[in-house]
């Protein structure tokens, strides 16, 4: 079974044109069948969580009672980039699967609204926020792996609690990035081929085997969103992970949570002076 | 690419002798079936080996599918019926003669003889890149041959172009739509009838078909409601060679008139676009007004309206214009206007 399609131009060439349309139902079963494992995986093995390390009492008075995460600005941008990658997937695989309409408008148009808030998000995200909160850091790694250790049972320090963001968060951050520069990127250039208020029509611009792969990237980014948002709308559902989701809505999360599964050594939400003495601390506990 | 063997590819032959064999065969060849009407679009594919069905089935043993019935509301004509049948048929010719003269005007008096009404409807695209066996969007594609600054696209769509240019290229599918007719498809969940305008899509939603015939589907009668029986009607269709060809565009409406007004209206343009177009905001716009010469310059302008020429056949725009403008006024009264880039 290929998982691309294949034509053979007017000069002669075997140039890819797409990807297989199957593997829309391989990435929304694969999606479906590993939320239903994770959901089992909870449900019947899980244990509770552990963590390292304790926050001083001068630094849990010093944090609010809402804690503040997502800026209004912050989360304008998610939502609005949520509203254009539902929008594109739907406009996308729906006629594929059989829902037929008119949609190539309102891929475009729902493409141009995600690329100028990406563009937004990154001027945004370097500039006004902490940028490197969202990458994954050395600490990251160590709890990732002592994560893993515990859960075959060997004998490994707790992990110690996260930053501002849980390393799968980072992950899926990642992933996104990924998958969502390339259908951008690719997005850009396809607009080329047919009819928009942005460019004139230009099928030449790249020859048809450049072509080919780049419909067949737009592709498989595509079809991996697919599985990605799928992912993404579980955890936002899930009721541990309630909290997150609520902070996207509202901008703040609860101090209990906040202590419970983030380190305030390592998200600073407090006033800068108590940060030393906390640091040191919680340095002390992790090792 | 296009290699023109001549010999079709083997496949297996059906020739049912009844609708409910027929339908039967059609659902269960399903995507691998072919449906064969008079086989003028047919027999081009298979022998450019440009489709390779397994099974072919063909329907002109079907004897429900053939000839015209008068019914309760109008008359229902089988999809088997040629469009000889249609164009000489008494009745249709003294009380819906827009579709005679449509069906008068394909192609040539022998093809006529073997074409048929639901053959005529439901023929696929004639642009060239696509019958050549190119990838385009048409063949499941990723490009538009015709519409490149070099592409030829004299036939191709001014309106409603998505991605694809090429037109419907059917001369009875306008005719139909002016008549307010109904299409009798029989499917696997049962009978549908669907209206004329929306057997018909454009690459907006169906960038690989020109109609909505699924796999498993079959187009089996046309029917045509009283409604607009004995009605004005005017059918005009311009072509590059008068005794044989298909059309650079037609037009086909449907009038009553009281009192020199226009009371009723349905007109239809074909080889305009993907899928023949009902110009539904001309009808409005000329509903209720006087039957003359400036209603009909003012819809002429009208049904033009968005129109996106590509590089060789800016000529369809004022084609389209004059064509409405003569449907409204008659060919006698309205006069040419050359094309001035609009």
């Amino acid at each position: 079974m290929d998982v691309l399609q294949w034509a053979i131009d007017p000069w002669g060439h075997r140039v890819p044109i797409h990807i297989a349309w199957f593997l829309i139902e391989v990435a929304f079963v694969s999606a479906v069948a590993f939320l239903i494992v994770h959901a089992a995986y909870i449900r019947f093995f899980a244990r509770e969580k552990q963590w390292s390390g304790t926050t001083a009492p001068d630094v849990v008075a010093a944090i609010p009672e809402r804690v503040p995460r997502h800026s209004l600005v912050a989360r304008a941008f998610h939502w609005l980039m949520a509203a254009s990658m539902l929008t594109l997937l739907f406009t996308a695989f729906l006629p594929k699967v059989g829902v037929e309409f008119d949609w190539v408008t309102f891929h475009w148009i729902a493409g141009t609204v995600l690329a100028a808030s990406v563009v937004f998000h990154i001027i945004h995200a370097s500039f006004w926020l902490d940028f490197w909160a969202i990458w994954p850091d050395k600490t990251d790694i160590v709890d990732a792996i002592r994560r893993l250790r515990r859960f075959f049972g060997q004998a490994v320090p707790a992990p110690r609690r996260f930053a501002k963001y849980p390393l799968e968060n980072k992950g899926f951050h990642g992933a996104i990035i990924a998958a969502g520069l390339a259908v951008i990127a690719t997005g850009v250039f396809m607009m080329f081929r047919v009819r928009t208020i942005f460019f004139p029509r230009n099928p030449y611009l790249f020859t048809d085997v450049t072509w080919g792969w780049m419909y067949v990237l737009h592709g498989l980014a595509g079809v991996g969103l697919i599985a990605l948002v799928i992912i993404h709308v579980y955890f936002g559902l899930r009721p541990e992970k309630r909290p997150i989701t609520k902070s996207m809505i509202f901008g703040w999360m609860s101090r209990d949570f906040v202590l419970k599964e983030h380190d305030p050594a390592r998200w600073i939400v407090t006033p800068a002076a108590v940060h030393p003495a906390r640091e040191e601390e919680a340095l002390r506990d992790a090792s | 690419m296009a290699v023109i063997h001549d010999v079709m590819p083997a496949f297996l032959l059906f020739q049912p002798g009844s609708l409910a064999e027929a339908r039967k065969l059609v659902v269960e060849h399903g995507q691998d079936g072919w449906i064969l009407a008079g086989g003028l679009d047919s027999f081009d594919w298979l022998k450019d080996r440009m489709r390779k069905p397994k099974a072919v089935i063909d329907l002109s043993g079907v004897s429900e599918l053939k000839g015209v019935r008068t019914t309760s509301d109008g008359i229902e004509i089988g999809a088997m019926t040629t469009l000889t049948d249609v164009a000489t048929h008494p009745l249709i010719r003294q009380t819906y003669r827009l579709l005679a003269d449509a069906a008068e005007a394909v192609a040539s008096p022998q093809i006529r003889n073997q074409a048929t009404l639901g053959g005529n409807v439901s023929q696929d695209a004639r642009c060239w890149y696509y019958r050549a066996g190119w990838p385009c969007y048409r063949a499941g594609g990723n490009v538009c041959y015709a519409d490149t600054p070099d592409g030829r696209n004299r036939e191709h769509a001014i309106l409603h172009a998505e991605r694809c240019v090429a037109v419907n290229p059917s001369d009875t599918a306008p005719a139909l739509i002016a008549l307010d007719a109904k299409f009798v498809l029989q499917t696997a969940g049962g009978e549908r009838v669907v209206d004329a305008e929306d057997y018909f899509v454009g690459p907006d939603i169906d960038i690989t078909r020109l109609h909505i015939l699924r796999p498993g589907d079959l187009l089996s009668s046309i029917r045509i409601p009283a409604a607009w029986a004995g009605a004005q009607f005017h059918f005009e269709k311009v072509r590059d060679r008068q005794v044989w060809d298909f059309p650079l565009l037609n037009v086909a409406s449907a009038m009553t008139v009281s009192r020199d007004r226009i009371e009723r209206i349905r007109i239809a343009v074909n080889a305009a676009a993907a899928r023949p177009l009902r110009l539904a905001s001309v009808e409005r716009a000329v509903t209720g007004k006087p039957a003359n010469a400036a209603t009909a310059e003012m819809a002429g302008n009208l049904a033009v309206q968005g129109a996106v020429p590509l590089q060789f056949n800016g000529y369809k725009v004022p084609l389209m214009r004059n064509l409405v403008k003569r449907a409204i006024s008659g060919g006698e009264e309205a006069t040419w206007t050359s094309y001035s880039g609009q």
